[in-house]
């Protein structure tokens, strides 16, 4: 599948999504839409325990059941036994124990996914269960079970800068939690596996990275890269839940066993647990002060829930620490972060990725200090903020647009919304909406404001490039570009943009854009809110080649044979931390302010969110509706986790794997956003377009919560916020 | 596993009567989701949606009845008279669940967060059953309704609908949950002035294995109203006093638990507030009719 773009529309116009049409007709082809005939279906058996040491697995009769085609357990998997994106930690399969509940034991294939289902309850695993640590800070203790045999730490570090035991006028004090959150992207995980005439193997599949899946899955089927095929297919959402591997070794392992063609898609119960989530944290953290409200001393201690397995713990924690003081100029700090292996459910990215848990803390502690100031919060943070040129508790100085101030401002002069009296409203518009609980009873206003900061692209010495193919030639419609990347569009919209990049660059309207695969080299991650910088430069640097080389030949109409390029881009390159934390670890930032205004039903803690206002840093914005898409997208899913988002664990056991009660926010819940787009243009980053898709994700939740706060007077130190903490309960 | 579309309630009748096993299935709305869950696997399902008579409902003597198929959509819009009904079918699910999900479905699962079981309890409604063998039946909901999801309903029978006495006095229903729309119910209250036979009725949802009745509050609040004269004159003010203790006699009627949804302080937390203001927005309506 390859999509033509014939619209007019370059750099800095809405253009119309390329695939917004097929989606909204319901033509658009997702991953769990796959078929091919004589195709068998997977399925996987998942451990009920947290923790357990296997016994033993008899599969004798599952493979007698009807229908059925193979099944296989970590004995069968050919080469490495083991995958993950930082540390190959996982097994493909469990081998001898399990360490959290829903860890895959065992596949199936069988002629349909209701005999594939059924297989699986004819495999009998004697389990011995062990006990497990489900406690992020039981983890930490001597007399802890271990995870893994090395210990519970997946990663701590410490950032030490200027002198941590610096005085100040003024202190606050507080800890702060966030729970678990889920991407709950509406595609569930699912993909095709195809044995091919090689010996080798074609997989479509909806991912993140389609190269990064080639590198864990060559290895552990025992084959070569070159015999590992990866083709992009329709994505239904990401947010970090497609970073890690999850059906695609399994459909693989089963075609290679069978012959045949394998298809895996995940259910949303599955879903929940063939995926990681969002790290819970514990937060601790000091704030000192001068009288006249200059921050001088932050200490920090944060702690994340990694679960079972390292994913991408070390990076998440990473982040959260370097982040920990803010966006503000501090002279004195002590971040201390820790990320802890339990018998959870593995976690690992999610926007924001480490940033908000941090977010949530350091703005909470900016309203404390603002009020044992006596000072206008809005007031304390623009008195602080950095800008270009402030140096990092890293020591890493900010060389790019670092327009927070701007941000901050922008919010000000909003004017709030009008308060409508509650008896001339819709019930609906209330706190409880479509409950009728209230005619605006014991009804309160409150206001928050948080700004926050995250990295753009991979940080601490990885070098996260994109590779671009451009050609152009000449039929009798005239002239048409073609572009092949293996960047995915997980519904961000990178087709859109790299179609606008071609049509700026090289002046063609006739664009067609080849579907992602390994052919072409990575294009890495979608995610970091990085693809617009890193694909978006490399097809702008391959359309800069291909339009020297069509001057050399006199120009456009002149054009005899097809004219091509391969580019690749990367960013400048960063350092890892030393012992003190400090080096030059992220490529650039992009920065975001928000306010939320909520109602608070206060005999009932229900909730309202009035209005939310973004402003963030964007750069430029190539697509202004597409950023503002983000933007929207990310509040809403900065609103989830400040009021009822959360992956609900008893003993390392998932209560809520469903939609039944893992509760997204409904159009009810979610108000509209009013956007402000602030254009700094970004020095080194193709057209100065910043990463567009988290910052809102950062600071919602953190704004939320502060106007909850402001709202009921409580502390509220936990999100989501439940209607317990906000009665008092 | 056999699917049959019988085109009549008759003809529904006589494949319950010969495949007892068969489940029955209106909206599917809840049906469906046990059947994906896998946690239901019927030998064979009986589609009752072409079953025209289960979808109507009439008015008659006096008393009201409301057919098993009858849809929340229909009940928003073809029965605005019935308000605490109508609030209760408005706060279930979605509309795409509205345009699916019926009343007789609602006491088929029931479950005690069913949000139309509140409304029919406060009714006083019976259930109506019917089979090809027996013919008709009619029961109290709350010996229908004998425990979390299970109900007094012979192999045979199929639900017809509820029926009750029509009330004359205002009331509401009110659904707490921890999102603001297409959300399980956490505690739900509906209460009913009847004004013929002068008592408040308060039923519960979601605080209890079942529907619950409030009975010492009704009485609470019915006698004080009777001994302050407030039920000939609806300008008499009820006291604080009486509220309150009307509130808390509701909020320990409540049997809750906790559970991923809600802990068990904050349902009776519920409860007691929206007791407090269900029967203040009745008794203020009772002062300005706009029930007559
Ligand atoms: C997304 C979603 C949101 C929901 N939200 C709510 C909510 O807010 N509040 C709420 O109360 N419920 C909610 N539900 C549950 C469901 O919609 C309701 O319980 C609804 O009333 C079920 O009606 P139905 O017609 O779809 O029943 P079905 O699913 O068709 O049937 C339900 C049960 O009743 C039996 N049954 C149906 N009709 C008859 C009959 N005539 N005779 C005998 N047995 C019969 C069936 O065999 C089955 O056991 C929700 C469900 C979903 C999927």
């Amino acid at each position: 599948m390859s999509i033509d773009i014939r619209r007019k529309g370059g750099v800095g116009e809405s253009v119309r999504r390329v695939d917004g049409v097929p989606k909204v007709r319901g033509e658009f082809e997702y991953a769990s839409d796959l078929r091919r005939d004589g195709m068998l279906h997977g399925a996987t058996l998942r451990s009920p325990h947290p923790h357990a040491r296997i016994v033993s697995i008899d599969i004798a009769a599952a493979i007698a059941a009807p229908g059925v085609r193979a099944v296989l357990t970590h004995a069968d998997v050919p080469g490495k036994k083991t995958f993950g994106l930082d540390v190959q930690d996982q097994p493909v399969l469990a081998i001898d124990v399990v360490r959290y509940a829903g860890e895959p034991v065992a596949i199936v294939a069988a002629e349909d996914p209701e005999l594939a289902r059924a297989a699986l309850k004819q495999i009998d695993v004697n389990y011995e269960v062990l006990t497990p640590v489900t406690d992020m800070e039981r983890a930490l203790e001597p007399n802890s079970p271990s995870v893994h045999p090395q210990g519970n730490i997946v990663r701590t570090l410490q950032v030490v800068h200027g002198d941590p035991n610096a005085s100040a006028d003024v202190w606050v004090e507080g800890s702060y939690e966030t729970g678990m959150q889920d991407q709950a992207p509406l595609g569930p995980e699912a993909g095709l596996a195809v044995p091919a005439a090689d010996g080798g193997v074609e997989l479509f599949i909806a991912t993140q990275w389609l190269h990064a899946d080639l590198e864990q899955l060559a290895p552990c089927l025992g084959l070569p890269a070159e015999k590992v095929r990866l083709h992009l297919s329709g994505v239904g959402g990401a947010f970090g839940a497609r970073e890690d591997v999850s059906m695609q070794i399994h459909a693989c392992l089963l075609a290679l066993r069978t012959g045949r063609p394998v298809k895996m898609s995940y259910g949303r119960q599955e879903s929940f647990y063939g995926h990681v989530h969002r790290h819970p944290s514990r937060v601790w953290m000091r704030h000192g002060a001068r009288r006249d409200g200059t921050l001088v001393n932050v200490q920090a201690r944060l702690l994340v829930d990694g679960g079972a397995y390292t994913s991408t713990s070390p990076a998440v924690i990473g982040n959260a620490t370097t982040f920990a003081a803010g966006p503000y100029e501090v002279a004195n700090a002590r971040l201390e972060g820790t990320a802890v292996f339990t018998n959870n459910p593995p976690c690992g990215a999610m926007r924001g990725f480490g940033a908000v848990q941090a977010c949530f803390a350091y703005e909470a502690q900016m309203d404390k200090l603002a009020m044992a100031l006596g000072l206008d919060p809005l007031e304390l943070r623009l008195k602080n903020a950095v800008k270009t040129g402030s140096v990092l508790p890293t020591g890493q100085p900010i060389i790019g647009a670092a327009p927070v101030r701007e941000c901050l401002l922008r919010l000000q002069d909003l004017p709030l919304p009008a308060e409508e009296p509650p008896l001339d409203r819709d019930p609906m518009l209330l706190p409880g909406g479509a409950g009728n609980v209230g005619h605006g009873e014991a009804l309160k206003r409150g206001v928050g404001v948080a700004v926050g900061y995250k990295n753009l692209a991979y940080s601490e010495g990885f070098d996260d490039s994109s590779e671009a193919w451009v050609r152009v030639s000449v039929d009798r419609e005239g002239p048409m570009a073609e572009v092949k990347t293996a960047a995915v569009d997980v519904g961000q919209g990178i087709d859109t943009i790299v179609a606008q990049i071609v049509r700026t660059e090289l002046g063609i309207d006739r664009v067609l854009i080849r579907q992602p695969d390994t052919s072409i080299g990575s294009a890495g991650s979608s995610s970091a809110s990085r693809q617009t910088m890193m694909t978006g430069g490399a097809v702008q640097l391959a359309c800069q080649a291909v339009r020297a080389e069509i001057d050399a030949q006199g120009g456009m109409p002149e054009l005899r044979r097809p004219v091509e390029a391969t580019r690749v881009f990367h960013h400048r390159p960063t350092g890892k931390l030393d012992a003190n934390g400090q080096g030059d670890p992220h490529v650039s930032f992009a920065f975001g302010a928000a306010r939320a205004v909520v109602e608070v039903d206060t005999d009932l803690g229900l909730v309202r969110v009035v209005q939310l206002a973004v402003a963030q840093d964007v750069g430029r914005a190539l697509n202004p509706q597409s950023v503002m898409g983000q933007i929207e997208g990310g509040s809403a899913q900065g609103l989830g986790l400040a009021l009822m988002e959360e992956v609900a664990l008893v003993d390392g056991q998932v209560k809520n794997a469903s939609f039944t009660d893992y509760l997204l926010p409904t159009i009810l819940d979610m108000p509209p956003v009013v956007c402000e787009l602030v254009e700094e243009p970004e020095p080194g980053l193709p057209y100065g377009a910043k990463g567009v898709g988290e910052p809102s994700t950062v600071v919602v939740p953190a704004a939320v919560v502060a106007a909850l706060r402001h709202a009921t007077g409580r502390e509220l130190r936990r999100a989501p916020v439940k209607p317990d903490d906000l009665v008092g309960l | 596993m056999d699917v049959f579309l019988p085109r009549s309630l008759e003809e529904a009748l006589a494949m319950k009567a010969e495949r007892p096993e068969a489940v029955p299935l209106a909206g599917g709305t809840d049906l469906m989701v046990e059947l994906n869950f896998g946690r239901l696997r019927p030998p064979a399902i009986i589609d009752l949606t072409r079953a025209a008579e289960l979808a109507t409902h009439r008015q008659e003597d006096g008393h009201v009845f409301l057919g098993a198929g009858v849809t929340y959509a229909a009940i928003v819009n073809e029965l605005p008279g019935f308000k605490p009904l109508v609030q209760a079918s408005r706060s279930v699910g979605s509309p795409q669940i509205r345009h699916r999900g019926t009343v007789g479905g609602n006491l088929g699962t029931a479950s005690p967060a069913g949000d139309a079981l509140p409304v029919l309890a406060a009714y006083d409604a019976e259930v109506v059953l019917r089979s090809q063998a027996r013919g008709e039946r009619s029961m109290p909901w709350h010996a229908f309704l004998m425990g979390p999801k299970k109900t007094a309903i012979a192999p045979d029978e199929l639900i017809v609908g509820a029926r009750w006495a029509r009330i004359r006095g205002p009331g509401s229903f009110s659904k707490i949950g921890t999102r603001n729309a297409m959300v399980i119910a956490v505690a739900g209250l509906c209460l009913v002035i009847d004004e013929d036979h002068r008592r408040v009725n308060v039923a519960l949802g979601s605080v209890g294995p079942t529907i619950i009745r409030a009975t010492p509050a009704e009485e609470q609040i019915s006698s004080a109203m009777a001994s302050s004269g407030a039920w000939q004159d609806p300008s008499t003010a009820v006291s604080e006093q009486v509220i309150d203790e009307f509130a808390e006699l509701v909020a320990s009627a409540a049997r809750p638990l906790d559970d991923v949804r809600g802990t068990a302080a904050y349902r009776r937390h519920g409860c007691r507030v929206l007791a407090r203001r269900s029967l203040a927005w009745a008794l203020s309506e009772r002062r300005l009719p706009t029930w007559l």
